[in-house]
């Protein structure tokens, strides 16, 4: 007779051409233990488990939800076998495969060592023809480069609670990621009026105008569900990247991309006339609480 | 005979202040100058605008409206940057030629009498129509290749001070041609000057 036990979702990490850093990533999930104890980990490649690499890539067994991470190239390795032939194996029998990361949803940073044939398992940046198309609808993209650590904990608490999870074109949550990363900035009121910020690391100004930051166009919840539980990089002041849109890695991802001083990006869905004519009235006011520090501003000022 | 509406005799106050304005000037200009100039009582022109410094700011933003438009249908065409700058051009000079009150009120009374236009009008808030098509075809520009990347105020220094100093020296008497001659060589001379180097 079966135990309760027994009946846990199989899961099994697996990994494309990756640096690591969404297993390091999920590491920091503060409810970690609690979470892999609902399901039976068959292989993660940080963490003891009943089966090694080289078992996984005897294609043997099956499992119930793949954690995908890295960028799929076909001809990679793993224990001397083609990727293609493991990822397909088990994605024939999954119930639902997870990829985790931008290299695993888009491509990512590791498309660009083989840019010809890597992509991510479902999407190839926009474009919906990676190599496992045909398991379409059993595929959830956590992008972020890395994810955050509770997007992965939403996730899988989703799926062992059998919740159906929502997602948008892109197959990411709409929970995570139907948000922008500029929603819960800490600077909105220095982005509302136009003040920039004069350096990295600093807790005053908007990071939009001159330093790069992609918030107002990328889908994310950095800052509303803050990493470590405690910040976001734009908290601390340095630019959002972009590290969860199809388009990442962009290039020089430190300076905003701007055409005579104009923006080439504005907010997401906001017209450019309609942005400019509403940053030129914004920045016709001086504020002086938003153009020194913080600290030193005196009511009485 | 059809009834005058109200917005008709909004817009017969600005089309008659403009003119009063750009040829008397801002402060020898009264109420009941423009009132007289509707045909209307000056109790009444209060109904439409309760001040001078109001109706005053209202025609900057009117004007600005005015050029925004006019600018927004090059910036639409499918034409070249070169173009466009052709028709920028042209069309202001044709505005100097066909309605020079609001290019002589924008010149003499805005630029002239900036303690009017403080309070309600300063920096964008009156002319943002206006330079936000010069920043949408500057972008516009920059994005296809055609113009050189720069700082937006040098480029649009360049290009909007030459306009309304020849525009001025029209105005003056000053010019020996008409401005419709020199329609080309400012084209050409704003493009040698903006385009990718």
């Amino acid at each position: 007779m079966h135990s309760k036990q027994d009946k846990k979702p199989t899961l099994l990490w697996l990994q494309g051409v990756t640096c690591n850093g969404n297993t390091h990533s999920f590491f920091n999930l503060p409810y970690l233990d609690t979470l892999l104890e609902k399901f039976e980990l068959l292989y993660h490649p940080a963490i003891e488990t009943e089966y090694t690499l080289a078992d996984v890539a005897s294609c043997t067994f099956s499992c119930d939800v793949i954690i995908f991470e890295g960028t799929y190239d076909p001809l990679f390795q793993r224990a001397g076998v083609n990727l293609e032939k493991i990822l397909f194996h088990y994605a024939e029998s999954a119930k639902q495969i997870i990829a985790a990361g931008s290299c695993a949803s888009f491509g990512g940073i590791f498309k660009e060592v083989a840019p010809q044939r890597s992509s991510g398992i479902l999407f190839n940046e926009e474009q919906k023809s990676g190599p496992l198309e045909k398991y379409s609808e059993k595929i959830i993209n956590l992008s972020g480069c890395p994810i955050h650590p509770e997007w992965m904990g939403y996730t899988l608490s989703m799926i062992v609670n059998d919740q159906k999870i929502f997602v948008d074109e892109l197959h990411r949550p709409v929970e995570l990621y139907s948000n922008l990363a500029h929603h819960g900035c800490t600077r909105n009121e220095y982005f509302e009026w136009k003040v920039d910020s004069k350096g990295f690391g600093l807790k005053e100004g908007c990071l939009f105008y001159e330093q790069g930051c992609r918030a107002p166009m990328t889908h994310a919840s950095c800052n509303k569900i803050l990493w470590n539980e405690v910040s976001s990089k734009t908290r601390i002041g340095t630019p959002c990247f972009g590290c969860t849109e199809p388009d990442f890695p962009r290039k020089n991802l430190f300076s905003t991309k701007t055409n005579m001083s104009i923006p080439q990006d504005v907010p997401l869905g906001v017209p450019k006339r309609s942005y400019l004519t509403m940053a030129g009235i914004a920045k016709t006011f001086h504020i002086k609480r938003l153009e020194g520090k913080l600290i030193d501003y005196k009511t009485t000022d | 005979m059809a009834r005058v509406t109200k917005e008709e005799r909004k817009t017969g106050i600005i089309s008659a202040a403009l003119k009063l304005f750009s040829e008397k000037g801002f402060y020898i200009t009264t109420i009941p100058d423009i009132a007289e100039k509707v045909g209307m009582s000056v109790g009444n022109f209060y109904n439409y605008f309760k001040s001078k410094d109001i109706l005053a700011k209202e025609l900057v933003l009117y004007i600005s409206e005015y050029i925004g438009s006019q600018i927004r249908e090059i910036n639409e065409k499918e034409i070249s940057t070169e173009e466009k700058i052709y028709e920028i051009v042209s069309m202001y000079f044709n505005m100097a030629n066909e309605k020079p009150e609001m290019i002589e009120y924008f010149l003499r009374v805005y630029l002239s009498n900036r303690e009017v236009f403080g309070e309600g009008c300063e920096g964008m808030i009156c002319v943002s129509p206006f330079v936000t098509e010069m920043m949408i075809f500057f972008n516009d520009g920059v994005e296809n290749g055609d113009l050189y990347d720069q700082d937006f105020f040098s480029a649009f220094g360049l290009f909007m001070g030459y306009l309304g100093g020849m525009v001025f020296l029209f105005g003056e008497k000053i010019l020996p041609e008409p401005l419709e001659n020199y329609k080309e060589s400012i084209s050409q001379n704003i493009y040698n000057a903006l385009k990718a180097r």
